[in-house]
């Protein structure tokens, strides 16, 4: 065989293995640290607690993250009656669980408007700000949200409607979806809290 | 045989009330032209929540299809007819400006998750265990009066009953 062939071959190999460790290794692990990055950027939220809501308010204990907004009639009630239901299951498991609920629709949402709509869920902190505020925040935590126009000079919110949990360490952990079975929502929490 | 069947009846009627408990307030049937509406319920509503859905079946016995053209509410300051659904884990929600077509000999049902009366500019909280009045109207048979149970959402605990009074 001609040396120049030989050398073609080879290098052919080469890269032939170097795009499989790309798929194999490397491509997963970027898409891993892509997820890692959920939650992080430049927003800064307030929260119904008074206290800043930033992506360091991620940090220090398990939380989980949802965006919605008062104007919804079917899917925020339901998500925060569902996780009313997951936190008594846990019972004490999940006293440190934070709950975030973050608005899309700042313009209507004021922070004393949300902090009766989830003061009666243990734990949960109502989060609002400015709207550019509030569409940075969507864009780290890659929630979808779009404003609707209806008749009578009225507009909804079609938004991402996926409970995210991150870890203490602010780290993202995992979705729930929406009216995911029981069992398996908990499984999940449990795994969290763990 | 008859007066057995009649006892029956009447133990079915009396046991009602008590089963009525355990379950959930129903709405009575109540009719317009050939169209039987039922199974009507509207959902309570969170603190300072402004919006809520209505719900109902809508049967039509005659020959030509009718449609659901508006609803309204002394305590909505608007009312609409809503359809919204699950979008790859994304809730969309659309105006139906049509209204909801019943064909004839068919039905038509409005529930959560899907088709159903949006109160809007709520003047008072819907709370769970009283009333809400909505007149609806169609294109055909016109308009009627129904008076919807207010019911909490439902959501299944393992160690709760399934209405959920969580």
């Amino acid at each position: 065989m001609p040396r120049s062939l030989r050398i073609i071959i080879a290098a052919g190999a080469l890269v032939a293995s170097a795009v499989l460790v790309w798929l194999a290794w490397l491509q997963p692990y970027l898409a891993e640290e892509d997820v890692l990055k959920l939650g992080q950027g430049e927003y800064s939220l307030m929260g119904t607690d008074g206290q800043p809501f930033t992506q360091a308010s991620l940090q220090g204990a398990p939380s989980v993250v949802f965006f919605g907004f008062t104007h919804c009639p079917e899917v925020c009630p339901t998500t925060l009656g569902d996780i009313a239901v997951w936190q008594e299951e846990l019972g004490d498991v999940a006293r440190d669980l934070r709950i975030f609920f973050v608005t899309v629709d700042p313009a209507r949402d004021t922070a004393e408007l949300l902090g009766d709509y989830v003061g009666w869920l243990p734990g949960a902190i109502g989060v609002t700000g400015d709207e550019a505020e509030i569409r940075a925040a969507e864009k780290a935590f890659r929630i979808y949200s779009r404003k609707i126009p209806l008749s009578d000079g009225e507009y909804t919110m079609d938004h991402s409607a996926l409970v995210l949990l991150f870890d203490e360490n602010g780290h993202f952990f995992e979705p729930i979806g929406y009216q995911e079975d029981l069992d398996r929502a908990l499984s999940k929490l449990r795994r969290l809290l763990g | 045989m008859k007066s057995l069947m009649k006892s029956a009846a009447l133990l079915l009627c009396l046991g009602a009330p008590a089963m009525a408990d355990d379950m959930m307030a129903m709405m009575q049937n109540t009719t317009v032209g050939p169209l039987t509406l039922s199974d009507g319920f509207a959902h309570a509503t969170l603190p300072n929540q402004p919006v809520a859905g209505g719900f109902l079946t809508i049967t039509n016995a005659g020959e030509a299809a009718d449609t659901l053209i508006a609803a309204q509410s002394d305590i909505a300051g608007v009312m609409q007819i809503h359809e919204m659904a699950m979008l790859d884990d994304t809730m969309v929600m659309r105006e139906l400006e049509g209204g909801v077509v019943i064909p004839a000999g068919g039905a038509a049902i409005l529930k959560p998750g899907s088709i159903h009366l949006m109160f809007m500019q709520l003047k008072e909280p819907l709370v769970d265990g009283e009333n809400v009045t909505v007149t609806v109207t169609f294109e055909q048979a016109g308009e009627v009066a129904l008076t919807l149970p207010v019911r909490k959402k439902m959501h299944d605990g393992h160690g709760m009953s399934h209405d959920g009074d969580s």
